[in-house]
């Protein structure tokens, strides 16, 4: 087995370049290259009521080390300019960071391309089933990133597109991607869909009401995502540093960086 | 000495061959020091224990008794550490009993190497030794394997090459308990940054020619930062869909009741 140190300590996740070619049983070495890293990290997104917020760790790793503790994974989308200052979607990528730049610049290419030739800028909707057929069209070399999308739909309401690494998507009123997915999703479910809650004294057993399911407020959902990165700081080794929320409303796109756990 | 029962060894073989994964051990991916000064030796570490990219505790030990003069600070598989020196530290004491001396440094080296020499790298235990006895002061580290080394300042685990940058740039061969515990701590704490195996708290055990003081948390540089939100459920949130209730009186058809007098339990508010 290939270890990316000499320390036995350190057998963990491998470098892409560190495969050491393997003997057959036949006695002859087959020699292969591994183009993907993991790079860690992970991200959210919650539509609600008039906006959309997108939000990542800023934490990028390969095996036990840390590359940098500040690369954004939430990017703007489909402005007429470099500086993206009218942009009107939001892109967020995890998994493997090159391929994930890869993919913010070319669905960026794309949604300029759109605003220049109609003089409008793209529908997140329209956007969002672009965005599929790049992931597919490479079905068989894959972007290997967990792809979210957000924006606020005609009616001005928050939309979330999730995607797979090969183009399969939904619209969802939240969802979590990258390394601590599986911590905070549940989270989310129980959170943001009100998943496993009951209206109390509603009825016996089966007969018992679920809580209604309303689209949170601003407030609360910024409250939600930094309970939820705080706590998959502890419990993820591949999260931590800083945390970027980008929210989107009908007035503009607003940034922020929050500071988060550096262990 | 009984050892180890292999009687699952050809049933696990055969499942691994048809592809069952071997089971995922807790590793101390970790950071693990050690330092001499003038009058005695001081051993750190850092507390977080993971599987795989989860941190499986956050506060653990990882700075082990052998001798009331001899501590050791392990990295590698959880369990092999902590079972190969409560193994050795027992031989010890019994070796100390049976030659009515206080146990040497170089005697729980020994047992240690010859130990996991023996199994080969299969248990998989890599250890800093550091202890004072009749012959002075000692520092050694133990790999997994059964070779050691003998030196004024070590570093092991996943964090040691960020450890030992520490020492490489501020050792000197002079130095006080103070900076002894400084460059340690500073050291684990490079780990601590730098390395995603290693995290939490820092723990020091300062060894000297008439006692020996563990420093449990000694630098906390990760406190868990407070929940912006109460997630307190209202009561009845949760569906019930049977519902049956044993009285305490009637517990006692069950089982064997009785009261005991105590302390509450310690709960989470």
């Amino acid at each position: 087995m290939a270890m990316f140190s000499q320390n036995p300590v350190l057998d963990g996740p491998n470098y892409s370049f560190a495969e050491a070619p393997q003997a057959r049983a036949d006695g002859f070495r087959e020699h292969r290259f591994n183009p993907y890293t993991d790079n860690g990290g992970t991200t959210v997104a919650v539509a609600g009521d008039g906006f959309a917020m997108m939000a990542g760790d800023t934490r990028s790793t390969s095996g036990y080390s840390i590359n940098t503790r500040f690369a954004p994974k939430v990017f703007k989308i489909g402005g007429s300019t470099s500086s993206q200052e009218d942009a009107n979607i939001l892109l967020s990528v995890v998994g493997f960071a090159a391929d994930g730049e890869a993919l913010k610049e070319r669905l960026d290419a794309i949604c300029k391309m759109y605003r220049y030739r109609h003089g409008k800028p793209m529908t997140v909707n329209a956007c969002a089933k672009r965005l599929s057929t790049i992931l597919y069209q490479k079905r068989f070399f894959p972007y290997y990133v967990y792809a979210i999308l957000g924006g606020l739909d005609e009616e001005n309401k928050g939309a979330v597109y999730s995607y797979d690494p090969v183009g399969s998507y939904e619209r969802e009123q939240c969802r979590a991607g990258g390394a601590a997915a599986s911590l905070i999703m549940p989270f989310l479910d129980n959170q943001v869909n009100f998943k496993n809650q009951y209206i109390p004294g509603s009825g016996v057993g089966h007969a018992l009401q679920e809580r209604e399911r309303t689209p949170l407020p601003r407030s609360d959902v910024e409250v939600l995502v930094k309970d939820a990165f705080d706590s998959a700081v502890e419990r993820h080794i591949e999260v931590g540093d800083a945390l970027q929320v980008m929210v989107i409303t009908k007035d503009g796109i607003e940034e922020k960086i929050l500071p988060l756990k550096q262990d | 000495m009984p050892g180890f029962d292999f009687s699952n060894y050809n049933r696990n073989a055969a499942l691994h061959a048809r592809g069952v994964p071997l089971p995922k051990a807790t590793s101390t991916g970790t950071t693990i020091v050690g330092c001499i000064y003038d009058g005695g030796v001081v051993i750190a570490a850092d507390t977080r224990a993971t599987s795989g990219p989860i941190v499986a505790d956050k506060n653990c030990e990882k700075l082990h008794y052998i001798a009331p003069q001899i501590w050791c600070a392990g990295a590698g598989t959880a369990a092999d550490t902590e079972f190969t020196t409560a193994l050795i530290s027992s031989q010890l004491e019994l070796h100390s009993l049976s030659t009515g001396r206080k146990p040497r440094v170089v005697t729980c080296m020994t047992l240690l190497k010859q130990h996991l020499f023996r199994y080969q790298g299969h248990i998989g235990a890599y250890l800093v030794v550091a202890g004072v006895d009749p012959t002075g002061v000692h520092l050694f580290t133990v790999h997994a394997h059964g070779s050691t080394d003998k030196l004024p300042y070590v570093t092991m685990g996943s964090g040691s090459l960020a450890a030992m940058s520490v020492f490489e740039t501020q050792w000197k061969p002079t130095l006080t308990q103070q900076d002894a515990m400084k460059l340690c701590s500073e050291a684990i704490q490079a780990g601590i940054f730098n390395d995603l195996g290693s995290g939490s708290n820092v723990d020091v055990a300062v060894i000297t020619a008439d006692k020996t003081t563990l420093h449990r948390g000694y630098v906390k540089p990760n406190e868990r930062s407070q929940k912006l939100k109460n997630y307190k459920f209202a009561r009845g949130t949760t569906a019930v869909l049977n519902e049956k209730i044993i009285t305490k009186d009637e517990i006692g058809k069950y089982v064997s009741v009785q009261t005991v007098e105590g302390e509450q339990m310690e709960v989470d508010s």
